[in-house]
């Protein structure tokens, strides 16, 4: 198997509150990683720093071979990592073509000059941007809502436009932050087919989610965070055995604090 | 142009194209129309498109971008002063246009710069005090730059500033075809006029592009922009940068037109009427900027034309002052704003995508 994502030693605090304490782990390519814990444990927090949203205290992230930058997402985005946020946040007043066509941003190079002059590059690049963000809401399955401002779309609507938003950077690893959140069965069934369909495609997808049904069937690999440790890392019919997941989740002797 | 044409209500949606016709006559011999009621209201005119051009250029930062920006005339001022310093006896310099105008946009563009390193990380109210200031200290640089070493003239202004000369045409004089004779003010509202279709188009291009997809997605969401890949930072920058490069054209014929600069045309007074303008007409759309700036550089004058001959009429003296009036009305009217139509007199229909790219179609 071959590495995509290393974290080694991650750190971060919060003043006196330590959020991340020393996570390490390994995401391989192609699969599905899960990262579940109770909520606080540090979940997000971790893709606050994975993304570099958050500048860690300690350890660093690997991703390809080299070493991620920190503090700054947009040079993340560019080595392909994407990701979606916990509370929906899409781009309010554009059409879902055009947040899509938003998320292509650091794939495309126009310049200034080409597009006051519209130059026959930036008019093809613009051609091509406006039809991969239309397959891409295909892929998702609004297409028919190309041109509809984001906010009028449903809830689910709305989680499958910011998937297909993070899908445009053209990433290998796809961070989807509690994608199931507020969605009913009906929907979170249809999300992990989307997210099946992901992988297939060769994308590594990285998931947060509190939905255990979801996580137990989707992840090939899970790893359980509590209280910013990592207590547990396996396939998920063992996590779901593992004595101190199950304390951390339902409270028991070996986790007094 | 789409956008003007919905602007106008009622035949703008039932007769797209008739209304194109309509607006681009319109514009053509607006001045025609002027001149019958007087020179005066032709200067109105060419100030109604100098105020076009800011409030085209304060939208793409304030609509756009969504950086709320108060010292936006500072950017004028310093294209108008670029012109005072390089093309009049002030200095004894007299530059061509083409070297003059540029300069100034670049001048104004670096002042954008300068302006937008500090103010990166700054937000909503915060934005708005920091740029106030910068506008202020502009303007006071301005005020007392002549002394020990006179640059600006300080309060005293510049005067006899070079009028527009295109290649040994001077605008300023007027042209004589024959037994037609063609006021100096129908030459440079042509020439604004070209210069305003000029932003336009360049605005327009820039706001279906990745930039305008970009300054967008960060006004609407600065996290989730950055998420995406989104050079936040360098987008801020360009946004200042190229929203001053349109004031400081501006500023510059504002110099050539008026032939005199002096602090005092600067003042934040001015930054708030060309924000207001943005508002009046709609943020975040071209047709908005263009309307609000018509509006709110006319309405003031046909009010100062028609409110001293009212109360004369009525009470046989004038009791209030065109000048209180004008005020009293302005704020009046931004409050039915508010109330009636929240999103500005035209509201917002921007988008920053051509549909008709999709080969399939949607």
């Amino acid at each position: 198997m071959i590495k995509l994502l290393e974290a080694r030693g991650v750190g971060k605090r919060f003043g006196g509150l330590t959020a991340l304490s020393d996570v390490s782990l390994t995401i391989n390519k192609g699969e599905v990683y899960g990262l579940i814990g109770p909520n606080g444990a540090g979940k997000t927090t971790f893709f606050n720093v994975l993304t570099g949203a958050y500048i860690p205290d300690d350890g660093e992230f690997v991703f390809n071979g080299t070493e991620l930058p920190t503090g700054k997402p947009h040079l993340v985005v560019q080595q392909g990592i994407a990701r979606t946020f916990q509370n929906i946040r899409l781009f309010g007043q554009l059409t879902a073509l055009e947040n899509v066509m938003a998320g292509h941003h650091i794939r495309t190079k126009a310049g200034l000059w080409g597009i006051l002059m519209q130059s026959k590059h930036a008019i093809e690049e613009e051609r091509l941007t406006t039809e991969r963000a239309f397959e891409l809401l295909k892929y998702v399955g609004i297409e028919r809502f190309a041109h509809t401002i984001c906010k009028s779309l449903s809830y689910g609507d709305q989680r499958r436009l910011e998937i297909a938003r993070a899908l445009a950077s053209e990433p290998q690893l796809l961070a989807l932050d509690e994608p199931a959140a507020g969605m009913n069965a009906t929907e979170t069934g249809q999300l992990k087919v989307l997210i099946e369909q992901i992988r297939h495609d060769g994308i590594t997808v990285l998931l947060i989610e509190h939905d255990v049904k979801l996580v137990m069937g989707l992840c090939d690999r899970v790893a359980v965070l509590d209280f910013g440790k990592k207590i547990a890392e396996d396939v998920p019919a063992v996590v779901q055995k593992n004595e101190a997941v199950i304390s951390a989740y339902l409270g028991g002797p070996k986790h007094a604090h | 142009m789409n956008e003007l044409i919905e602007a106008v209500p009622y035949l703008g949606k039932r007769n797209p194209r008739l209304t194109k016709w309509l607006i681009i006559i319109l514009a053509l011999v607006a001045p025609l129309i002027a001149a019958y009621f007087g020179r005066s209201w032709m200067r109105i005119l060419d100030f109604a498109l100098l105020y076009m051009m800011l409030a085209l250029g304060l939208n793409l930062v304030v609509g756009f971008a969504g950086l709320l920006d108060l010292g936006y005339i500072a950017f004028y001022a310093v294209g108008a002063y670029t012109w005072a310093f390089l093309a009049s006896p002030h200095f004894g310099v007299h530059m061509p246009f083409w070297i003059v105008l540029p300069l100034g946009a670049a001048f104004a563009a670096l002042a954008g710069i300068i302006l937008g390193f500090p103010v990166l990380r700054l937000r909503g109210d915060y934005l708005a005090i920091v740029t106030l200031g910068f506008g202020e200290i502009v303007r006071i640089f301005m005020n007392n730059l002549n002394h020990p070493v006179n640059i600006t003239n300080g309060p005293q202004g510049i005067n006899a500033l070079d009028s527009l000369n295109l290649f040994g045409w001077n605008l300023s004089q007027s042209l004589t075809i024959g037994d037609f004779k063609i006021h100096y003010l129908y030459l440079y509202y042509y020439f604004f006029l070209l210069c305003v279709i000029g932003s336009i188009v360049f605005i327009k291009r820039l706001q279906i592009s990745r930039v305008g997809r970009a300054w967008a997605a960060m006004r609407d969401d600065e996290l989730a922009a950055k998420a995406i890949g989104i050079n936040v930072r360098n987008m801020k920058l360009l946004a200042f940068s190229l929203g001053a490069t349109f004031g400081g054209v501006a500023g510059g014929l504002f110099g050539s037109f008026q032939g005199f600069v002096s602090p005092e045309s600067f003042s934040l007074m001015e930054s708030i009427a060309v924000l207001t303008m943005v508002v009046f007409g709609g943020m975040g759309n071209i047709a908005g900027a263009i309307v609000g700036a018509l509006a709110l550089t006319a309405l003031p004058e046909i009010l100062r034309n028609i409110a001293l001959p009212v109360q004369e009429a009525l009470f046989g003296t004038v009791i209030l002052d065109p000048e209180v009036l004008r005020m009293l009305l302005l704020s009046l009217a931004m409050i039915l704003m508010m109330l009636l139509r929240p999103a500005g007199l035209v509201p917002a229909h921007a988008r920053y995508s051509r549909p008709e790219l999709l080969k399939g179609g949607a």
